[in-house]
């Protein structure tokens, strides 16, 4: 086990301890590999992806235009007032990660997690430019010389390229890509592009270049969140202890092999750890179970002629039962349980609600302001007037005509702040230009003996039966004050 | 800093020194913070002591320091209402420019007219007329399409120009009416009977002879022989079912006694050309303004 600290020495504050984890090729360390070429293929390629809108909308596949306020992917537009279908997406990604935690333990963490992705990304830079664990700490130690500093401005270089390259990617998502790479290249950028890119590779080129194990040890609020929801039910990496201590150096342990367990101390379950912890530990909040500790360990125990697994993927339950002598659980069952399922039924509920809600929406909008000072208004005909801002919406991307009608509200009649009077109807047509809102101050003036009631109005567009919005509003008259 | 706890022990699970309490069982680690944490909390140290060098911050005896920079909030809202101004400039200039009965012509501008009276009405003319322009009992409800003087852009502006009943200005509003009562012009009881008259005209009351006698010979000349008044004078048409000073039979009688007449500050002068413009297209745009009347040649040759 660990040395005792010396005492004499505790600070309050301590040094990082670097880390220089070793190469290690395996299975997880080749998932690794693919889930960080698909992040980062997704992650760059997403915003050049082209998609026909028409002549009134921007032909970006996904784009979060701030501007104009709408959010485009693919074939769904969002406007503002929509902002649920984000907001629904978001609690699905935060439920998302509860689900995926319940059933395969941190895998965001050691796999997904942006923080993840660039740690790896720079710790093969660091073994591509420093060579590998052994080379790196020599260097580590040298001391500062030609030699050093050349190498260690040339990582520098690379962090610094990689920063740009992925965190300065950010900016295309919110403006059209072509448009914006000419302009940034050419320096006539936005200067907030400008200052987007600097932030987003300064912060790429810290927490990732430097930062790393901190970031999931310290500032991450994630891991706090994980520890307290997973249990001896959930997946995570695990040393088996009862298979492998007491553990010996292979020679001791070949001598006496019914005396120590099939550890060999040797080590590299440490040395791969991108984290730079001792999984023989036990669970810790360190661990980001990226399971390169797995692999290293797998290979040990083949070198060795042990079977693979002394560290691996494991509930504590399980554990337990293996030290039992039982058979380990197929992973597939103790992923279904009824915690994972409960969020996953919480997860594809919020899905479908959103699904349903998208599948069912109208493209043209109402929304009603009555004007509620004065409530209304007395003409010299003893007629009553109320007044109203309609603004209706058109969501699609082509001009369309809409109808606007007065439903209830008898002998009324409407005209707007952009027509006569004399023109008054129960209805009236106006054309909405393309993914746009129309604002339409509406009076509608009701004869002299109306009372106080509440009426509707109703916009549809021409030739769209579907395409129908209401909204009902109260009409205020003077015998409402006395009754 | 560094000091061994009396009662610190160490951890079995981490080796690592526990802080020497403990609350129903569970201890707490002492474990020591990350050291770049600590030169963060420098940095930002550092960085509020810089900053409260170059920004106003520390308090003295009567004011706080001024800051290297010179910077003021007031100045960062100059700087706004300046930057403000100039966005303004283009559309106020050709609000300048422009006959404001042209202003319809030009939607645009119409629209920019319109919320710069919205905001100019709130200071300047909610005192009275209220903040929906509804107004009150004397105060004339800007929304309805009574007018006492005329509803179209070029009326109200001329309105707000020279104010109504103004002292001192030429073009001002002016009308009187006299004061019947107080006067005594006529009698309680004749009072009595115009009003009753005057309320029949819009349906309240059953007329009487006397009372449109008397009408005929001592209001006509102002509110016309139908009642329909008159915009000349700004008499209120006596017809309709709009009041300003109360629609019952005391409020008419009180009226005609010892009439109440409003007045309304003439802007010119205190309020800018253009502002007075804007406020014209707003109270024009609350849903009673009237089109402009097309200049009629015949009116301009007979003066
Ligand atoms: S890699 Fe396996 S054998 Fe080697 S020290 Fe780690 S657990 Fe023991
Ligand atoms: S202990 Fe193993 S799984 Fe955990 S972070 Fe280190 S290498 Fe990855």
């Amino acid at each position: 086990m660990n040395k005792p600290p010396d005492m004499t020495q505790l600070s309050l504050y301590a040094k990082r301890e670097p880390v220089f984890n070793r190469r290690i090729d395996g299975k997880f360390r080749r998932i690794k590999w693919a889930i960080m070429a698909l992040c980062l293929a997704v992650y760059w390629v997403t915003p050049w992806l082209r998609w026909d809108r028409g002549p009134y909308a921007p032909t970006q596949a996904v784009l979060i235009d701030l501007a104009h306020r709408r959010f485009y992917m693919f074939g769904i537009e969002i406007w503002p007032h929509e902002f649920y279908f984000v907001a629904g997406l978001l609690i699905m990604a935060g439920i998302g990660l509860f689900l995926v935690t319940s059933a395969v333990g941190r895998a965001w963490c050691g796999y997904a997690c942006p923080q993840t992705v660039w740690t790896d990304l720079f710790q093969h830079v660091d073994r591509l430019i420093d060579g590998d664990r052994n080379a790196r700490m020599r260097l580590y130690k040298a001391p500062w010389g030609p030699a050093k500093i050349a190498r260690r401005l040339v990582k520098w270089a690379i962090y610094l390229a990689i920063s740009l390259a992925t965190g300065g990617a950010w900016i295309y998502y919110f403006a059209d890509a072509p448009t914006l790479w000419t302009e940034f290249w050419s320096g006539t950028a936005d200067p907030v592009a400008y200052a987007t890119v600097a932030t987003l590779t300064a912060t790429t080129f810290v927490l990732g270049g430097f930062m790393r194990e901190q970031v999931c040890i310290y500032m991450c609020p994630w891991p706090r969140i994980q520890t307290a929801m997973t249990d001896e039910k959930s997946l995570t990496v695990t040393y088996k202890d009862f298979r492998g201590e007491p553990r010996a150096s292979l020679k001791k342990s070949q001598k006496a092999p019914d005396v120590f367990g099939d550890c060999i101390d040797c080590n590299q379950c440490v040395a791969v750890c991108p984290t730079g912890i001792d999984i023989r530990q036990g669970p810790q909040v360190g661990c980001i179970t990226c399971a390169l500790c797995i692999d290293a360990c797998d290979r040990v125990m083949h070198d060795i002629g042990r079977p693979r697994g002394l560290i691996d993927y494991a509930t504590l339950d399980d554990a337990e039962r293996e030290k039992a002598g039982q058979p380990p659980t197929r992973h597939l069952k103790l992923i279904w349980r009824p915690r994972t399922l409960a969020y996953l039924a919480v997860w594809a509920g919020i899905g479908l609600a959103l699904l349903f809600a998208l599948g069912t929406r109208v493209h043209t909008g109402l929304t009603v302001a009555k004007d509620r000072n004065p409530p209304y208004i007395l003409l010299s005909d003893g007629s009553v007037r109320g007044a109203y801002t309609l603004r209706l919406r058109n969501m699609e991307g082509r001009p369309r005509r809409m109808e606007i009608a007065i439903v209830g509200l008898p002998g009324a009649v409407m005209w707007t702040d952009d027509s006569a009077r004399a023109d008054a109807a129960r209805t009236l047509t106006r054309t909405i230009p393309a993914d746009a809102t129309l604002p339409l101050r509406v009076y509608v003036v009701a004869p002299p003996t109306t009372a106080a009631q509440d009426f509707t109005f109703r916009v549809t567009a021409e030739g769209e039966a579907r395409e129908t919005a209401l909204s009902e509003v109260t009409f205020d008259t003077p015998q409402e004050a006395n009754p | 800093m560094a000091e061994h706890h009396p009662k610190g022990r160490l951890d079995e699970a981490t080796n690592t020194e526990t802080v020497g309490h403990e609350w129903d069982g569970i201890e707490e680690l002492n474990t020591p913070l990350p050291r770049w944490w600590l030169w963060t909390f420098y940095a930002c140290i550092v960085f509020a002591l810089g900053y409260s060098v170059v920004y106003p911050a520390w308090p003295m005896l009567s004011s706080a320091t001024q800051g290297t920079l010179g910077w003021t909030s007031r100045g960062e809202l100059d700087k706004d209402m300046k930057a403000a101004a100039a966005t303004r400039a283009k559309t106020v200039a050709a609000l300048a420019d422009m006959r404001i009965e042209e202003l319809p012509k030009h939607p645009e501008l119409m629209r920019a007219a319109v919320a710069g009276g919205a905001a100019a009405f709130r200071i300047n003319c909610v005192q009275c007329h209220g903040a929906g322009a509804a107004g009150s009992k004397g105060f004339p409800n800007l929304n309805d399409d009574d007018w006492l003087w005329g509803g179209d852009l070029k009326t109200i502006e001329t309105t707000l120009l020279h104010g109504i009943r103004q002292p001192g200005d030429d073009a001002t509003r002016m009308s009187i009416m006299p004061n019947f009562g107080s006067d005594g012009l006529l009698t309680a009881a004749q009072i009595d009977a115009v009003a009753g008259h005057v309320l029949s005209l819009s349906g309240k009351a059953r007329g009487n002879a006397e009372g449109a006698k008397l009408f005929a010979d001592n209001c006509a000349v102002c509110h016309g022989p139908a009642g329909k008044g008159s915009r000349q004078f700004g008499a209120p048409n006596l017809t309709d079912a709009i009041w300003l000073d109360g629609g019952t039979k005391d409020d008419v009688v009180a009226q005609i006694g010892k009439p109440h007449m409003g007045v309304m500050p003439a802007w010119t002068g205190r309020l800018d050309p253009v502002t007075i413009k804007m406020l014209a297209a707003y109270v024009h745009s609350l849903g009673g303004g009237e089109q402009t009347p097309a200049p009629e040649p015949e009116a301009a040759a007979t003066p």
